[in-house]
């Protein structure tokens, strides 16, 4: 059964802004089929699949493999030859297509703007098909440009050449989202900008989710950017056949077969460090001093700690310096000389693989954790990031085998009953 | 008389002519770019189709003019009727190209963006698929008003109107003293008219083309 808009799942009631938002929509895929004339196999094969109401799904898989067509397939760009599509419930197989589309938003690859229009015209374009009143759309491009993070007085009137890769595909999304669709379909959105870039947009993507709790349907063929992304992938073979669908961190660690192995590519450990972040780890707690204190406390914290360095914090409570024992020696007794700065820190919403990096290229293989305002909040070191790695893995082993083993007893169970119920049958 | 006392004696009759000229060209104009552009949206998804369009309205252009003016005469007449069904005719043939080239160079994942917002194939059509398509159209309507201003001289032998009567009598009196003038002043008019519509259409397109798509 699919698991309907668990209301725990959903956000508090939204309270910004004047627009009542709507939040997801569950989607069921049932049998969809999608077979082209003159050729032997169907494009697509009897998909079937369950998307929750909020959450972000990606379909990933080799190119060639339908993940497109599936996608096009839930707002009938391409209409399916076989199978039923139910959004929220609703059976929309046989809606009129141009009514279903408005109320799916759809962003696609280089953004899909319409040149000839201004950033504004194109926001409003699904507003004004729906007969909103004019000053309410109005009101609506200020606030989905607002949304995408581009300022609306500057952005409002230009055209989209006048626009940067990244900038058009933040108004792209917009224009998708302005009629405040309860569904997302991405297309590769992301695929025709430079990594930087593109690494902006997914983290604005995962910003704008937790706000806006749509569906979200998105295909990539980068699994990286599914992982990054979502909350359940799809990994598609060919004909859309689906080799697996599950959350990023169980297909990492207990992949279905050699095929999804093979797409998860090596290094399946690093990029489950992208998983997690410093605040779910246990952060060490240094000794501090700040550069306020008088000069015989910070003597006498580093004879007394117990540790080999201490860290000196500025006015605000900053990370500023790594005092060691005979740093304040050697600088005279001065603390303008003494020691070495702080050059890399970590957010407590960094990833681990963030922090790793962070620890392995500092020489003594330790990074301040910074909470608000880039104040001190403790530090990570080596040591730590491996134990915790070690155990994630073994959690993650151990839910994979869990799931694996009820999956098994589901099946034998079921099994069962049909022997049982087939057996009922011919007796009666 | 020289060329200029003789503009300066018949300035009104040259007048009225230009005037007649540019009327019946500007007219027909408009029909053959409503029938142009109609006859590329008609055709241009199919590739027959459209092809059959192009070539069709290409083997209108071969027909010379005089003789196309003269089969006309039989079934609709002296006078107006030939020179506007002529000028159509030969007007369609760069707007129908440039229109189905147009709409067939519309990028495809602009038309399937506009589909996916849910725009129906009528909105698709009006609000993207011809607005993207109008430079090249525009370019089509140009380059038929050139030939127009040329071809409506040729009218004349149907006893229509226009610059082209001038001509006409000109070449049919040549030898007495004011034939040279009456071909020149028709033939230069027909340059001044074409030049003037040239500028006007340079207007249009400053005014029509959206910024965002402007070269």
């Amino acid at each position: 059964m699919p698991d309907l808009s668990d209301p725990s799942d959903l956000p508090d009631p939204e309270t910004s802004g004047t627009e009542s938002r709507s939040v997801g929509a569950t989607i069921e895929l049932e049998g969809l089929t999608k077979r082209y004339p003159g050729s032997a196999l169907p494009a697509v094969d009897n998909v079937n699949l369950d998307f929750r109401s909020g959450e972000t799904v990606i379909l990933v898989g080799p190119s060639g493999c339908g993940k497109s067509t599936l996608l096009k397939m839930i707002n009938r760009l391409i209409e399916p030859t076989g199978g039923r599509i139910r959004i929220g419930g609703e059976d929309v197989t046989d809606m009129d297509p141009v009514r279903l589309r408005r109320k799916i938003g759809y962003a696609i690859q280089a953004s899909g703007l319409f040149p000839h229009m201004t950033v504004a015209q194109n926001i409003a374009l699904v507003p004004r098909m729906l007969r909103w009143p004019t000053s309410r759309v109005r009101a609506r491009v200020e606030e989905m440009l607002d949304l995408v993070g581009l300022d609306p007085g500057e952005f409002h009137g230009r055209y989209p050449r006048q626009l940067s890769g990244g900038q058009q595909q933040r108004v792209g999304v917009a224009r998708a989202l302005a009629a405040d669709p309860p569904v997302l379909l991405m297309d590769e959105p992301f695929g025709a900008v430079d990594p930087i870039t593109r690494d902006h947009l997914q983290d604005e993507l995962i910003r704008l989710q937790r706000e806006l709790h749509k569906t979200i349907v998105f295909v990539t063929h980068d699994f990286d950017e599914a992982i990054k992304i979502g909350d359940r992938i799809a990994v598609l073979r060919e004909r859309s056949h689906i080799a697996q669908f599950d959350t990023p961190e169980a297909i990492l660690t207990n992949p279905a077969d050699d095929f999804v192995s093979g797409f998860v590519g090596a290094g399946a450990a690093l990029k489950r460090l992208n998983l997690t972040r410093v605040r779910d780890v246990e952060i060490t707690d240094y000794p501090t001093v700040t550069v306020d204190d008088p000069l015989q406390h910070i003597f006498d914290r580093l004879r007394s700690s117990g540790f080999n360095e201490i860290l000196l914090l500025d006015k605000r409570g900053r990370p500023y310096k790594w005092l060691r024992r005979g740093d304040m020696t050697l600088a005279k007794g001065s603390l303008a000389r003494a020691g070495t700065l702080v050059h890399d820190t970590v957010t407590r919403d960094a990833t681990l693989r963030d922090a790793l990096e962070a620890v392995l290229t500092d020489n003594t293989g330790r990074v301040a954790v910074t909470g608000r305002r880039g104040a001190y909040e403790g530090v990570v070191d080596v040591e730590t990031l491996m134990n915790s790695v070690h155990e994630l893995l073994e959690a993650d082993r151990l839910e994979a085998m869990d799931a694996q083993h009820d999956l098994e007893e589901q099946r034998s169970a079921q099994t069962h009953a049909e022997q049982e119920g087939f057996g009922g049958e011919e007796k009666a | 008389m020289n060329f200029w006392e003789y503009l300066g004696s018949r300035h009104q009759q040259l007048l009225i002519d230009a005037y007649q000229h540019a009327s019946v060209v500007f007219q027909c104009m408009v029909v053959a770019t409503l029938l142009g552009v109609l006859i590329g949206v008609v055709t241009y998804r199919s590739e027959w189709a459209g092809n059959l369009a192009t070539t069709a309205t290409a083997t209108l252009l071969t027909i010379p003019a005089l003789a196309m003016i003269g089969l006309l005469i039989p079934v609709v007449g002296l006078g107006v009727p030939p020179t506007v069904i002529a000028l159509t005719l030969y007007g369609l043939l760069p707007i129908v190209r440039n229109a189905i080239v147009g709409l067939r160079g519309v990028d495809p994942s602009l038309v399937d963006a506009a589909k996916g917002i849910g725009m129906s194939r009528a909105a698709r059509l009006a609000r993207v698929e011809l607005p993207l398509a109008w430079p090249p159209i525009l370019t089509g309507i140009r380059v038929s008003t050139q030939m127009l201003m040329g071809i409506a001289a040729i009218a004349a032998y149907a006893s229509g109107p226009g610059l082209g009567n001038l001509i006409f009598r000109g070449i049919a009196s040549l030898g007495s003293k004011n034939a040279l003038n009456q071909v020149l002043a028709g033939t230069l008019g027909i340059i001044v008219l074409a030049l003037l519509f040239d500028a006007a259409y340079v207007l249009i397109g400053r005014l029509t083309i959206p910024r965002g798509i402007r070269a």
